[in-house]
């Protein structure tokens, strides 16, 4: 019962933030229905999801992927190019997303789950770098290479555009994080979602067992892909464009710190990380700048001006202190889900024995 | 025919390069078990250090002096620093390996970020001795002397480790350790001091790779031990976690096919059929060229 | 007072309770062997005593606690670990092997090398190229290298031609000489040789410690603990 109770709670308690003209100093730069907020909050909200995304992938399956990052850049890029370049509306423009979004991964993953641990990290890592190289080389003109590119407003409906309709693309982020965080409970006690478990714990015993972990293993892959891809989309209209940095492996590394950050293996840990970072990543910004932040002696001062220095050493402090993430504060000890990790990367290919 | 000398070499300098951050990741992967991610910091740390070195050393007048001061200053803050993250940060973590590495990887994005905090994220020139920039010519082509250097320090490295492992008790065990290092414990042989040292070693190479990298470009920059980090493992992995020789061999590869492809295909197709190989071996013989793997 | 003393000694390994609760003493001199069916835990315990494993309880060595030492000062305390595996470092040569093993000089490889002539001559092979005899004797040797006060032996014979398991049987009876062995074995024929008390294990307890000669006198018993006739 509380199962449910808690998230529609929460779900329906965000839903109301644009209605309320709560102020919080220091927490946000205006009331928390202004524009401003809601697009910080928004963003925080699209990252949740996707950093549940990458959790369901290893977290619950046990497959550590280093090129996640290119799932989610499809569907910021291949969306924008379809509007911008090819002047599609949004109808087919977010039809061609779902089908790369589909087939993609399906490919991909197909041909990176030939091996296994560190080998498979790797190759999902080469391939998000070719991404990055393709979108870096800026084909056609198409990707606006390191520029970015800007979307086109006009093929977005009346409701999306527009700083005073920030509230809609708020209300659009928060449903596509409930959609994730949904599909993830799914995912996780559905019989695909039991088997996947089975497979992360021990896929030898699974293959005994008569199923073959490889089906399950690609469908846990282009379930996670095409739910990041989706976030993608919402990202662009968020942003109102693409950039290359979220092609990047220092872009999958940022999801693996909020799913640290949240803690690995329970839908809400991941998505709490999410939020976190985006947020500090954000808001750190914004005091760098603050008057605090510069009436400091500048051996502080000049640290604090990068969000990333900050955020890697809390990182760090939290690894030591805290590996479980937030959700382990109170449970102490070293948490089942990182060994699972540790295992994902010492898993020899298939044929010569699983970990 | 000059210019597929000319590419030759600097791919064989590239990969020059690319061999010294990858045998320290190589080794500390093989021995430790530890993906370094913060290895490309070791070489920002080591590149900074000599350009910084080299702006406060304006009282030796000769250029090329300056530059070889400033490149020891480099490499001794190189390797010292990798030795003290191991101490502080890896050591504690003795056999929880994931939060090892998710150390490394909060320490690379921390370093960087406190580097371009400092000094800004414009790339910084490097003053190199001026026949650094001359040419010689072989075979017809004009050859910029900067590969020679490279390729030169490369070599003398692997040579310097591999006499390093064949010869020397903490070299012996560093070899065994990577085979089996719960048995080097039960042999009485505290391998924690030997982790220390292929951190040291590794943040000596970064660091050389930084400094030669300041040579090769001209300039040292905070993003470059990122980028420069993502070929260094391609490298390790195609060569084989944990084989030096493995990892100089793919560098060579991987030099060559990158400047091959950027000239004869097109530029920025080099970089993608380094990635495209990788994806290759990986899926042809995914324990790496050597077959050593962890 | 014993040399080893193990009270209580519990291990787990993932979810499985592998030792729950052993006790024992080895005392000083001779070779005590420590016997059970397959899987019962045997080689758990001699990794636990060691630290290869982690481990809960109280593991004393002359009267000093080493519960809490890691595994390369337990071994400095005078201990030899010959493994189930042999664990020859294969792409080292014999030589490199042996060298390893060298702690605070006072190596005798004058007796390794008098036990097992072999291994002088193939000095410089590669461990990996060697038969699984040989590289027992490596395994073996490197214990022996130096003046240890107790070897811990994991099941020596296995997998052994006649000949070997007779040499290897020959081997510890000089050992036990010098030094305290505590031994795995399967093979009764060398334990009935060389030990002179036996410790039995079974799921994860000890259940039986008596001088070897009274236990393998006891077909009935034998067969019950071991399942061996």
């Amino acid at each position: 019962m509380r199962r449910v109770v808690i998230p529609v709670a929460v779900l329906v308690g965000l839903a109301l933030v644009p209605k309320l003209s709560l102020d919080l100093p220091y927490v946000f730069n205006g009331p928390v229905s202004s524009p401003g907020t809601l697009q910080l909050l928004a963003l925080c909200l699209v990252f949740a999801g996707v950093a549940l995304t990458y959790d369901l992938l290893f977290g619950f399956t046990g497959l550590l992927s280093f090129g996640h990052a290119l799932y989610f850049a499809t569907g910021v890029y291949v969306a924008d190019v379809a509007m911008t370049k090819w002047h599609w509306d949004l109808g087919p423009s977010l039809a061609l997303t779902a089908g790369v979004g589909l087939l993609l991964p399906l490919v991909l993953g197909a041909v990176s789950l030939r091996v296994a641990g560190i080998a498979f990290a790797m190759v999902t890592l080469a391939f998000a770098q070719a991404g990055s190289i393709l979108v870096g080389k800026n084909p056609d003109g198409l990707t606006g290479g390191e520029e970015g590119l800007g979307l086109d407003f006009h093929k977005l409906p009346e409701w999306m555009v527009g700083v005073l309709n920030t509230k809609n693309l708020y209300w659009l982020a928060l449903g596509y994080a409930a959609v994730v965080f949904v599909v993830a409970r799914w995912a996780v006690e559905s019989s695909p979602g039991r088997v996947w478990q089975a497979i992360r714990e021990n896929e030898l015993r699974v293959e005994v067992l008569g199923l073959r972990p490889f089906p399950f293993k690609l469908g846990a892959f282009v379930l996670s892909s095409f739910l990041a891809t989706a976030g993608g989309v919402i990202y662009l209209f968020l942003i109102g464009g693409a950039t290359p940095q979220v092609t990047t492996a220092s872009f999958t590394l940022t999801l693996l710190v909020m799913v640290v950050i949240g803690g690995t293996g329970t839908t809400w840990g991941a998505m709490l990380g999410g939020v976190l970072y985006t947020y500090l990543d954000h808001r750190l910004g914004a005091l760098a700048d603050s008057g605090t932040v510069q009436d400091l002696p500048s051996v502080l001062k000049t640290p604090l001006s990068e969000p990333l220095f900050i955020l890697g050493t809390l990182f760090i402090l939290l690894v030591f202190f805290l590996p479980g993430g937030l959700a382990a504060l109170g449970k102490g000890g070293r948490p089942r889900a990182l060994r699972r990790i540790e295992r994902a990367l010492r898993q020899k290919p298939a044929g010569e024995g699983v970990a | 025919m000059d210019t597929l000398v000319l590419l030759t070499i600097t791919g064989l300098g590239l990969g020059a390069m690319y061999f010294l951050i990858a045998s320290g990741l190589s080794l500390i992967y093989g021995l430790m078990g530890v993906l370094n991610f913060a290895h490309g910091a070791f070489l920002t740390v080591g590149a900074y250090a000599t350009w910084y070195a080299e702006t406060k050393l304006t009282g030796i007048g000769s250029v090329p002096l300056r530059f070889l001061v400033s490149a020891l200053v480099g490499l001794a803050v190189g390797a010292v620093f990798a030795a003290l993250v191991e101490l502080v940060l890896i050591r504690p973590l003795y056999n929880r390996h994931i939060e090892q590495v998710l150390v490394t990887v909060g320490l690379g994005l921390a370093t960087t970020a406190l580097v371009q905090a400092i000094w800004g994220a414009d790339a910084r020139t490097v003053a190199v001795p001026s026949w650094a920039g001359d040419t010689t010519t072989i075979l017809g082509a004009a050859i910029p002397n900067d590969r020679f250097v490279e390729i030169a320090t490369a070599i003398v490295v692997l040579v310097g480790i591999q006499a390093f492992l064949r010869k020397t008790r903490y070299g012996l065990i560093i070899r065994a350790g990577v085979e089996n290092r719960a048995m080097v414990t039960a042999l009485g042989i505290d391998v924690r001091k030997a982790f220390t040292l292929v951190f040291a070693i590794g943040g000596l190479a970064a660091a050389l790779a930084g400094v030669l990298s300041g040579v090769y470009f001209g300039t040292v920059e905070p993003a470059r031990g990122t980028s420069l980090l993502i070929f260094a493992f391609i490298v390790v992995v195609i060569g084989g976690l944990g084989s030096i020789g493995g990892s100089a061999a793919a560098a060579v590869v991987v030099g060559l096919v990158q400047q091959y492809a950027n000239y004869y295909a097109s530029s920025g197709l080099g970089d993608l059929s380094v990635v495209l190989l990788l994806g290759i071996v990986l899926l042809v013989r995914p324990r790496g060229l050597s077959g050593a793997f962890a | 007072m014993s040399l080893l003393s193990v009270e209580d000694l519990h291990v787990y390994l993932g979810q499985s309770h592998v030792l729950q609760g052993v006790s024992f003493d080895v005392a000083e001199g001779g070779v005590t062997a420590l016997l059970g069916r397959n899987g019962v835990g045997k080689t758990t315990t001699l990794r636990a005593i060691l630290g290869l494993a982690e481990r809960h309880g109280r593991i004393q060595l002359a009267g000093e606690d080493v519960t809490r030492l890691p595994t390369h000062k337990v071994i400095r305390r005078g201990l030899g670990y010959v493994p189930e595996d042999r664990d020859v470092f294969r792409g080292l040569s014999v030589d490199e092997n042996l060298r390893l093993a060298e702690r605070n000089g006072g190596a005798r490889y004058d007796l390794v090398y008098e036990l097992f002539p072999e291994l002088r001559e193939r000095g410089r092979q590669l461990a990996g190229t060697l038969s699984g005899g040989q590289q027992q004797m490596v395994a073996i040797g490197r214990a022996l290298l130096n003046d240890n006060r107790l070897l811990l032996v994991d099941e020596p014979t296995k997998g052994l031609a006649p000949s070997l398991v007779t040499e290897v049987a020959n081997v510890l009876e000089r050992l036990r000489e010098t030094t305290t062995v505590l031994l795995v074995e399967q093979n009764l024929g060398v334990v009935r040789r060389v030990a002179r008390d036996v410790v039995v294990l079974d799921q994860g307890r000890v259940v039986h410690a008596s001088p070897a000669a009274e236990l393998l006198a006891d077909r009935e018993r034998v067969h019950r603990l071991l399942g061996v006739g």
